[in-house]
Formats: C-alpha cells, sequence, structure tokens
C-alpha cells in the first residue's frame, strides 16, 4: 500500500519538473517564472488544484512517441484569488517550448467548460512556442476549440489574458478574444507573423519587441490592456485586477469592506477646472479624489489617452469609469478613443458593474485621417455601447459637452439614470466662436459685434442650467460634494432592472 | 488705532499680517493680480482689490496701483510685508503725502539703511562692528601688505569689478598677500578690463545671525534678540531658528545693544533686522539692516511671545512700545523651515502648478509638548505660480529646547502632505536629521559643503529602517487580510493570510513574523521583537504607528505588493510579500533605467524661448543649446558633452513638461 501512495508522489514530483532542472534554469534566466510558479503567485497560497496532471500526448509521427512528459506543457486547474474561485491554464514553455498539442488543448477546453458551468472567471497564462507542428492540423484543430470556447464564454465569465513569452501566430487569437490582455515587458512579445516572414514578405526589417512587445501592444496597437514590469508584479497586479470582477454574469459585482468616508468632501474639486476654459486639468485627480481610498484600476493607460477607463470602487462595490481627458487633445473623441471606451462599457454592462462617465469633450477630432479612418462607425461604437447598456449609470459634467460627442458621452438621452452636472459645466452644440462664426457669417467682417455675440453665446449657453432647465441634467452639484453624490446615485441604482428587446444579438457598427 | 489697512502684499505674509489685523478688530484689504483672483489672503481679507496683471512689475510693485486702491477703499494704513514695495521710499513718500500711514520705518531710514556704503558709514559712526577692510585704490602690493597688516590677516583681496570668485584670494601671511594682490590685479584686469582691487577681513567660519529691533517713534528701541540663518542656498535662507547656538550671553548683548544703537543712529521706528556675518571666534560684523518684517520673523515671536506685526500696526500708529529690554526673555527654542516649490531631485529647480494634496500638520500645542506654527497663502487645489516666490510655507516648531524643537520639526515634517508639485520637504527633513545641524555647528558654508553635488535623497540608518520595515509589515498584513474579505468567497476555503513575511526596502531583505492581536502586533525582524500599534486602515496617507515604544508617522501610498514610504526625506519603496514570493521575486532581472545620455530632457516644465543649435551640427561641451523660461526665468540648457545633434523635436514657441525630449544626439 505505502508504495503505491509514494508511486503518486514520485509521478507528481515528475510531473512538477516539467521540462527539467537544466530548461527551468533556462527560464529562470530570461527573467521569467515557471508555469508552476506563476500559478503559486496568481493564486491563494496552498489553494490551487491541479487537473490533468499527468496526461500526456498522443502524437506518433516525427518520433514524438519517445518523447514523453506528463503535463504535455501547460498546467490546467483551479484555485481562489482572496477565497473567490478562478480556473488557470498556464502553458509550461519548459516542456516542448510550451506548444500547443491536441492534448494541450483539451486541458485548456477542460477547464473553460467547467469555469463556463461554475461561474467563475478564467485567467490565462501563455508562454508558448505556438501549435505542436509534429501534430499537424490536430494542433490546429486544438486551436480552435479553445477559440470557440472563448467565444462562447465571452460575456458569462471574465476571461483574463496575461503573455509571459512568446504568443505567435494562430495562438494570439485565443487571448485576442479575452476581456483583458496583459503583458510583460520585455519578456513577451504577441504577433500573427513573426519578423522573419516579415522580412521576407514586405522586406520590412523589424525585431520582435519591434512588432509585438509590450510598448507597441499597449501604445498603438491597443492589443494589450497594460504591462508590468516582471511576472512578479504582472501577476500580483492581475490579483487586484480580479477584485474588482464579478465571477460571472450571473453575479452582482464583489463588495470588499472599505475605509473611506462615503461623504467625504474635496474642496480643492472647486478649483479644479481652470478659469480659462482652454486650459487644460488632469482628470485623474477627480478620478482618485472620487474613489475609495483614491483606488484606481485603469486599463489601457498608455492609448487613446484623450479618454481614460478603468475601474474605482464607490463604498467598497466596483464602479468602471470612463472620462475624458482635457490633458490630452483637448479630451476629444476620436477613432482610438471611441474604441478604447465603447469596448470598456460594453465590458462592464456585460458583467453588471455600473458605469460612472466624467465628461469634459470638446466635440469629435476634425480632419481626413479620421474621417478616412472610419471615424463615423467608430465613433458609432461607443455611442452603441453607451445606449444599449442596462447597468446603472452616473453622468457628471465639468466642463466642456460640445455637439454629438454630448450626446454620446452617456447623456440623459441615452438612459443615463442621473445625468449630474458642475456650475462650471457647459452644455452646446458647440464652442461660442464656432457658433458665432455660423449663425452670423454676414458680421465676420465686424469683431466688434462678432465679439458682443459671441458673449451673448457664452452667457446663453455656456453653463449647465438651460440643459438643467430642460431636464436633460438632473442637478448642478458642486464640486466637492462630487463623491457623496456620485456614491449616493449608485446606491439608489441597486435594484435597478432595465431589459432591452429579446434580439439574437444586436449588430453594433463593428 | 486705525480702523482698516491695506496689505500691499501676497502670499504667507498677506494672510499672515490680516491674521494679526483681525485679532486687533481692525479691518483688512487685500490686493490682487489676475493670477491671484483665488489666493488665500485674499479669501482671508474683508476686502480685495484688483491691481492688474499678473507680473508684479505691472500690479504688486506699482505704487499708482496701490495708492489707487488705497484711495477705493479708505484705508488709514499700509502693511507692505516684505520684498515688494516693503523697502521703496518713493513708496513710503506717496503714503504719506496721500496722509496714509506706513507700518514701516520712517523713509529717511528706509533710504540711508537702502545703500551698502551710506548704511557702513552709519554703522561705524554709530560704533557697530564692521568688517575692517580698505575701500580705496591700492597701488602696489607694499601697499597692500601694509593694509593687511592693519586689517589683520586672514583678508581677503578683491577685484572691484569681480564676481564669480575671479579676481579673488585669500592671503593668510605678508607673502600671500603680495602674490594675491599680484594675481588678482592681472586677472581682474584680462577678466574685467579694470584692475582695481580693495582687501577686506575675511571672515572664517562664518554664520549669519541677525538682530531683530522694534523702535517706536517716541525714542525706545529694544531688540527681541537674534535669529540663526547659517542655512542657505545660494544666499537663500532655507532653516532659520532662535536663538542662536553659537552666541553667548555677553556677545548676545553686545550685537543687540550695537543694532538698538544703529537703529537709533537712523530714528528708526518699527520692526528691523540688523544682519551680522559671525566668524569662528564669535567677532561679529554688520552687514545690513533691513528695514522691514522679515520673512523669519515667527521664530522670534515664539521665543518672545510678541507679534512683531501687532507691534508694527501699534508704533505706526503712534503708540509706545509696551515693554522695556529687560522684560524680553528667550524662551525655549524656535526652528523654522522654509518649504519651497523646488524640486530637490532637480538641483532645486522650481515647480510650478496645482497643488492636489496640501494638509500641513495641525498648528497649536502637541502632545509631546511643542509648538506647531506654518504661515502659508496657499490652500489643496490652489496654484503655485510662475509669477512670484515659490515659497508653500514657512514651518515652525517650538519647544523648551533645540534637540525638542528639532524632534518636533522631524514629525511637522512627516506629516506634511504637498503633492502635485515638485518641492524640497526631504531635502529639508535631511538638514533636520544632518548631524552638523543637530550639533548646531554650521557656517554659511553648510549646504555647499554637505551637499555639494546636490541632494539626491536620504538613506536612512538601519535601526530607522528596522521599524519602518516593522511597521510596512503590520500595515500590509492589516491590507490583505482586508482583501481576504472581500464577497463571493467559498465559504470554509477562505484565504488564510499569514504570519511570515519579507519587508525589502532600500536593498535589504528583513524576514518577519507577525503576531497580531486585537490592540496590534508583535513584529519579529532581525531577532528583535517590535511591538506595533496603529490606527491606521487601508487607504490612510499618514500612517501614525508605535513601533518598539518610537512614534512614527509615515506617509504612504499603495504600490504593487507594497507602499511607498515617505519618511524623515527618505522616499522609500517597500515590498512586502511572502517567503514564497520573495524567493521568486528574486528571480526577476534588475531592469535599469533608459539611457538618456544621448537625449536633452526638459528639466521643468516651461516654454521653449529659443533653440540654439540646428541638426547635423556639433556640439561643444557647455554649449548653450536651448532656453528655456519657467516662471519667469530664463533657463539655458548647456551639452554635458561634446556630440553631434541628431533631432531636435522641440521649436521656440513650445510648451513642454518634465522629461520631455528636446533634442537628440548621436
Amino acid at each position: 500500500m505505502k508504495d503505491i501512495l509514494q508511486e503518486l508522489e514520485g509521478r507528481r514530483a515528475v510531473a512538477r519538473q516539467g521540462g527539467g532542472q537544466k530548461r527551468i534554469d533556462a527560464q529562470h534566466s530570461k527573467g521569467k517564472l515557471t508555469a508552476r510558479e506563476r500559478i503559486e503567485l496568481l493564486l491563494d497560497e496552498g489553494s490551487f488544484e491541479e487537473f490533468d496532471m499527468f496526461k500526456a500526448h498522443r502524437c506518433t509521427d516525427f518520433g514524438m512517441q519517445d518523447s514523453q512528459m506528463p503535463g504535455d506543457g501547460v498546467v490546467t486547474g483551479w484555485g481562489t484569488v482572496n477565497g473567490r474561485m478562478v480556473y488557470v491554464f498556464s502553458q509550461d514553455f519548459t516542456v516542448f517550448g510550451g506548444s500547443l498539442s491536441e492534448t494541450h488543448a483539451e486541458k485548456i477546453c477542460k477547464i473553460m467548460d467547467m469555469a463556463m458551468q461554475n461561474g467563475a472567471p478564467v485567467i490565462g497564462i501563455n508562454d508558448s512556442g505556438g501549435a505542436r507542428i509534429q501534430e499537424g492540423v490536430a494542433s490546429l484543430a486544438g486551436y480552435a476549440e479553445v477559440f470557440q470556447r472563448n467565444i462562447m464564454a465571452s460575456g458569462v465569465v471574465p476571461q483574463i489574458s496575461v503573455i509571459m513569452g512568446p504568443c505567435a501566430g494562430g495562438a494570439v487569437y485565443s487571448p485576442a478574444m479575452t476581456d483583458f490582455i496583459f503583458m510583460v515587458k520585455d519578456s513577451s512579445y504577441m504577433f500573427v507573423t513573426g519578423p522573419d516572414v516579415v522580412k521576407t514578405v514586405t522586406n520590412e526589417v523589424v525585431t520582435a519587441e519591434e512588432l509585438g512587445g509590450a510598448s507597441t501592444h499597449t501604445k498603438k496597437s491597443s492589443v494589450a490592456d497594460g504591462a508590468f514590469e516582471n511576472d512578479v508584479e504582472a501577476l500580483a497586479e492581475i490579483r487586484r485586477l480580479v477584485d474588482f470582477l464579478p465571477l460571472n454574469n450571473r453575479e452582482k459585482p464583489p463588495v470588499r469592506p472599505f475605509f473611506d468616508d462615503v461623504n467625504r468632501v474635496e474642496d480643492s474639486l472647486d478649483t479644479l477646472v481652470p478659469d480659462n476654459p482652454n486650459t487644460p486639468y488632469d482628470m485623474k485627480e477627480l478620478i482618485q479624489k472620487l474613489a475609495d481610498e483614491g483606488d484606481f484600476f485603469e486599463i489601457q493607460q498608455d492609448y487613446a489617452k484623450n479618454i481614460i477607463t478603468g475601474f474605482i470602487r464607490l463604498e467598497g462595490r466596483s464602479v468602471g469609469v470612463v472620462a475624458n481627458q482635457p490633458m490630452v487633445l483637448a479630451g476629444c473623441l476620436d477613432i482610438d478613443s471611441s474604441r478604447k471606451a465603447a469596448r470598456f462599457v460594453r465590458f462592464c454592462d456585460a458583467f453588471e458593474i455600473p458605469i460612472l462617465t466624467l465628461v469634459d469633450v470638446p466635440g469629435f477630432l476634425p480632419g481626413t485621417s479620421q474621417e478616412y479612418g472610419g471615424v463615423i462607425k467608430h465613433g458609432a461604437k461607443l455611442l452603441f455601447a453607451y445606449g444599449e447598456a442596462t447597468v446603472p449609470k452616473v453622468t457628471v459634467i465639468t466642463r466642456k459637452a460640445y455637439g454629438g460627442a454630448y450626446d454620446v458621452m452617456a447623456s440623459k438621452h441615452l438612459r443615463g439614470d442621473f445625468n449630474y452636472a458642475w456650475p462650471t459645466a457647459e452644455i452646446a452644440v458647440m464652442g461660442a466662436k464656432g457658433a458665432v462664426e455660423i449663425l452670423y457669417r454676414s458680421e465676420l467682417g465686424d469683431k466688434d459685434k462678432i465679439a458682443a455675440r459671441t458673449k451673448d453665446y457664452e452667457d446663453r449657453f455656456a453653463n449647465p442650467f438651460v440643459a438643467a432647465e430642460k431636464g436633460f441634467i438632473d442637478e448642478v452639484i458642486m464640486p466637492h460634494s462630487t463623491r457623496k453624490r456620485v456614491a449616493r446615485a449608485f446606491a439608489s441604482l441597486r435594484g435597478k432592472k432595465l431589459q432591452n428587446p429579446w434580439k439574437k444579438h444586436d449588430n453594433i457598427p463593428l | 488705532m486705525f480702523k482698516k489697512i491695506l496689505i500691499a502684499n501676497r502670499g504667507e505674509i498677506a494672510c499672515r499680517v490680516i491674521k494679526t489685523a483681525r485679532k486687533m478688530g481692525i479691518q483688512t484689504v487685500a490686493v490682487y493680480s489676475d493670477a491671484d483672483k483665488n489666493a488665500l489672503h485674499v479669501q482671508m481679507a474683508d476686502e480685495a482689490y484688483h491691481i492688474g496683471p499678473p507680473p508684479a512689475n505691472q500690479s504688486y510693485i506699482v505704487i499708482d496701483k496701490i495708492m489707487e486702491a488705497i484711495k477705493a477703499t479708505g484705508a488709514e494704513a499700509v502693511h507692505p510685508g516684505y520684498g515688494f514695495l516693503s523697502e521703496n521710499s518713493k513708496f513710503a513718500e506717496a503714503l504719506s503725502a496721500a496722509g496714509v500711514a506706513f507700518i514701516g520705518p520712517p523713509v529717511g531710514a528706509i533710504e540711508s539703511m537702502g545703500d551698502k556704503i551710506t548704511s557702513k558709514k552709519i554703522a561705524q559712526e554709530a560704533n557697530v562692528s564692521t568688517v575692517p577692510g580698505y575701500m580705496g585704490l591700492i597701488e602696489d602690493a607694499e601697499e597692500a601688505v601694509k593694509i593687511s597688516n592693519q586689517i589683520g590677516y586672514p583678508v581677503m583681496i578683491k577685484a572691484s569689478a569681480g564676481g564669480g570668485g575671479k579676481g579673488m584670494r585669500i592671503a593668510w601671511t605678508d607673502t600671500e598677500a603680495r602674490e594675491g594682490f599680484q594675481s588678482s590685479k592681472n586677472e581682474a584686469a584680462s577678466s574685467f578690463g579694470d584692475d582695481r582691487i580693495f582687501i577686506e577681513k575675511f571672515v572664517t567660519q562664518p554664520r549669519h545671525i541677525e538682530i531683530q529691533v522694534l523702535c517706536d517713534s517716541h525714542g525706545n528701541g529694544v531688540y527681541l534678540h537674534e535669529r540663526e540663518c547659517s542655512i542657505q542656498r545660494r544666499n537663500q535662507k532655507v532653516v532659520e531658528e532662535a536663538p542662536s547656538h553659537f552666541l553667548d550671553e555677553a556677545t548676545r548683548k553686545a550685537m543687540g545693544e550695537q543694532a538698538v544703537a544703529l537703529a537709533h543712529a537712523v530714528g528708526y521706528a518699527s520692526a528691523g533686522t540688523v544682519e551680522f556675518i559671525v566668524d569662528g571666534n564669535r567677532n561679529f560684523y554688520f552687514l545690513e539692516m533691513n528695514t522691514r518684517l522679515q520673512v523669519e520673523h515667527p521664530v522670534t515671536e515664539l521665543i518672545t511671545g510678541v507679534d512683531l506685526v501687532e507691534q508694527m500696526i501699534r508704533v505706526a500708529a503712534g503708540e509706545k512700545l509696551p515693554f522695556k529690554q529687560e522684560d524680553l526673555k528667550i524662551n525655549g527654542w524656535a526652528i523654522e523651515n522654509r518649504l519651497y516649490a523646488e524640486d530637490p531631485y532637480r538641483n532645486f529647480l522650481p515647480s510650478i502648478g496645482r497643488l492636489t494634496r496640501y494638509r500641513p500638520p495641525v498648528e497649536g500645542a502637541t502632545l509631546t509638548g511643542g509648538v506647531v506654527r506654518n504661515d502659508t497663502g496657499v490652500y489643496e487645489g490652489g496654484e503655485i505660480s510662475m509669477y512670484y516666490d515659490p515659497m508653500i510655507a514657512k514651518l515652525c516648531t517650538w519647544a523648551p529646547t533645540r534637540a525638542q524643537a528639532i524632534e518636533e520639526m522631524r514629525v511637522a515634517l512627516d506629516t506634511f502632505e504637498v503633492e502635485g508639485i515638485g518641492h524640497n520637504l526631504p531635502f529639508v527633513a535631511a538638514v533636520m536629521d544632518h548631524p552638523k545641524f543637530v550639533s548646531g555647528d554650521m557656517t554659511t558654508a553648510f549646504i555647499a559643503e554637505e551637499y555639494p553635488d546636490g541632494f539626491d535623497g536620504v538613506t536612512l540608518p538601519d535601526d530607522a529602517l528596522v521599524r519602518v520595515a516593522a511597521a510596512a509589515a503590520a500595515m500590509h498584513r492589516v491590507a490583505e487580510i482586508r482583501r481576504a474579505r472581500i464577497s463571493g468567497r467559498m465559504d470554509n476555503h477562505e484565504r488564510h493570510v499569514g504570519a511570515d513575511w519579507v519587508v525589502s526596502v532600500q536593498g535589504q531583505d528583513f524576514p518577519v513574523s507577525i503576531a497580531a492581536d486585537k490592540a496590534g502586533a508583535d513584529v519579529t525582524i532581525n531577532g528583535a521583537c517590535l511591538r506595533v500599534e496603529s490606527d491606521w486602515t487601508p487607504g490612510d496617507s499618514i500612517a501614525r504607528l508605535t513601533v518598539g515604544g518610537e512614534m512614527l508617522v509615515l506617509k504612504t501610498g499603495k504600490i504593487t505588493q507594497g507602499f511607498r514610504i515617505r519618511f524623515r526625506g527618505a522616499d522609500l519603496k517597500v515590498t512586502v510579500r511572502t517567503p514564497r514570493q520573495a524567493e521568486l521575486a528574486q528571480l526577476m532581472p534588475e531592469k535599469l533605467p533608459p539611457d538618456t545620455s544621448k537625449l536633452l530632457l526638459c528639466p521643468m516644465p516651461g516654454l521653449i524661448v529659443k533653440v540654439d543649435v540646428e541638426v547635423g551640427q556639433e556640439v561643444q561641451e557647455g554649449q548653450a543649446l536651448c532656453t528655456v523660461e519657467a516662471m519667469k526665468m530664463e533657463n539655458i540648457l548647456r551639452a554635458e558633452r561634446t556630440g553631434i545633434v541628431s533631432k531636435i523635436n522641440a521649436g521656440a514657441g513650445d510648451s513642454l513638461a518634465v522629461d520631455d525630449v528636446i533634442m537628440e544626439f548621436e
């Protein structure tokens, strides 16, 4: 009997060694942790339960029958993050370079199926050389099985991808369909075709880092939602993100004990908006001063910085924040910022996370590059996302809310629940100067007249009261009491029920 | 007494004057420029009058504008504060012509003390000790030796047109005097085209010590003892204290009596300051007299209990001084630190912008028997503008002894929160812990000698580091337990937050073990058990703790797996990990900051005034590359080494943020 028990221990020990000490050392020397070490850091201490530890591939081509390693290049299972259940897979680069075989894919599919059934997030740690070439189409089939599950799980349980090594070719499309992608600086990259193929086909010379490193994907392509310095920091921050998310689409977002005064007054917000309407200010200050304990988890902070997206808590409950950033491009909407915010709004709506929108938007960015790039359809994505969202929506207009961009930014007309404005708000079709130039074209030669007209327009529209008279603004609030007002508004919406008409699915302008 | 006074100033000093006026039941009028529309002094005053655009030379120092404000508001007297019009005799004359009282000395006193040569002459006549020297021109080396002997070695041989150390020699002997004269003369001729030379006493181990005087218009005058202001950076005072650690009773009395004698000699009536330079043997020499309220006057108020502004107002209203010299005793010790919006890590470059957080320590009596006073003109959400002096506040502490006053100051600085702009809090905190300052053994060269390469932060000594590590571990545990109490947990399978941690700070790893109870935690670290107690909860930016019986105030911010902690001038990244996390963290590569040696970065937020070079141009070390204007100062950025300009990213008129790349080199 004892021998049998010992055999289990022995087999486990072998499996835990993955590709062996030499390959583990090689992994470490690249500044990377092993698949199991990563899981240890991701999950609560001692909470990981592994599945399919001994699963092995079935390939017999190219001498693969002689090369068997338990686990087959991916570690899968479940555990807890601060006591809440998550499913996890972590590709093991020390075993066949983490390449994806039919069986490797089966292991991933198994935990994804369980996650869907049991209502818990899936966190995938990617570190793989790609398809197991020896397996041919079986490997491709494996990818597609995973893709299909990514698609089915989308909007059912949160899916988070952490890229901690190579992720190339077809492999990129699994993370691409998850809710969030995070990368590790200098040790991860993602691309559909690598530098060698790029060189052959287009003659471009580019390094893997330039083509698909963390910097590329967080700043240029927006494929990734964030990047971290190293594996340890990345996994600690993923734990922090998980604390903001519900386990599935049937549950409310989590509530955490908080130590911040709901009625905290921030007098400094009364001077946040500068006297000069063309002077920028940092919208992040408002977000930080509103949030419980100033805690803000930003999503895509290096991309389309003219809009800010991320999670805060109010009274310990998760809230998604979308805010125009006057510091960048005056906070205007453009293709990139519309796409970024639209995706974030849809994530929040899918997972019952209430949305707070902070508005200071001068309009859409004009220009040929925008029109040629399809700003009409991209801008419509954000409009669509806000309009279809049924979660509690609270909006605060701090300064400008001009033109169509006013409508887009969670206006009353898009079923905003609470639409507040600061006394500094200006809600109008456009800025006074532009409006006067159109309305009084015949007087353009006369500077004094135009100045008087401009002043008239400002007096009439450069305030929140015209909109308030019409009921488009529910109340004009003092900046210093914004935290209290917003928190109270969300508290009143905890029982909100709103159903969109039945449809197979909508047809958002993709 | 006046019913209404106008304060022809701004910032903390305007607020300071308003406070006393209010106490005396006098109405106050503030004046303000466009940049100060929302300033604290405007909010505090009973009335405010707009006097023009932001630059001081178009508002605060335009006499006509102030006169207009006086007329419009009916103020009966004007307090000028310091700076601006405070020592402008024309302003005093204009007031007198308009029949408005000037809360300051008579015009004649301002004029005679305003001129360096006249003031020295008057001082000599009043038997005030002045720096011995020969102001006439010296013909040859032998005459130089003769004069040097009359003055007494060491002497300084100076070019009349000199500056920047050129044409300056120190001589301790006849031979050195002879040689020094010749070389100074040659250097002066070649550098300035003017070879006139003069000689004066060279003051060794100089300290800056000044005497506060107060006179009424009835011939009474007293001195309110001294202030030591030796801690200066480029002639700007940073730390002041009263009394001076260095003076003995006899010197104090001699200096005080000479200062009063000088004041009487010019018919002084108001508060004034006589500045002396004091050498290592307590010989003191008159430097100049400031005919106004001094920035650092609060330390004198704290040790004498006299409200100097109140006395200035009373004297201006013709009242007699209510005390005699023998009534003015020194009670305890007071220290002032000037907090400037200057970034100590960037060679004290001015920093402007919005104060996103400004939480000074609570004023008044402390639990440890001291007093905290903070004179300020700003508030959270306010703006430090580029137009004026970048002072944020004057933080003062008082205690019965110097050592206690320093300790009170350390705690007050630890509690002081300033965010949104760069500031010198870490630097003054470092000075408060500097052994030379603590011992009182300092000269005016303190900063130049102790921080020759600038300031790059504080390294905490081991005992303090251990306490910080223990505190961080206990705090982290509290934060982790809170995280583990999130909703949606699997019942009976909750996360267990452990007792063992590894704290990494300042390059050291401390394994710690925590045994917590309701009141606090016993933290075992470095073989010792430290009791940690605190009411800190996650999210509090200030953590007040007792660690091993010692009080600790930490400024904290959350970072991944730990805290950013600012304490005693040190800015620490403290990580707290489980032993396993720490073990794995060891495997992480150390990432070096990106190489910026081939880049010219903008050192401060500012406006590019001009770019002096072109792409492809070869530049020499020290060559001007471009000019950035910030705080109305034109800063010329120079090449650190020889190189070729490969790219220019900014042009004249561009407004840049800190660390924006202006140009690149090959």
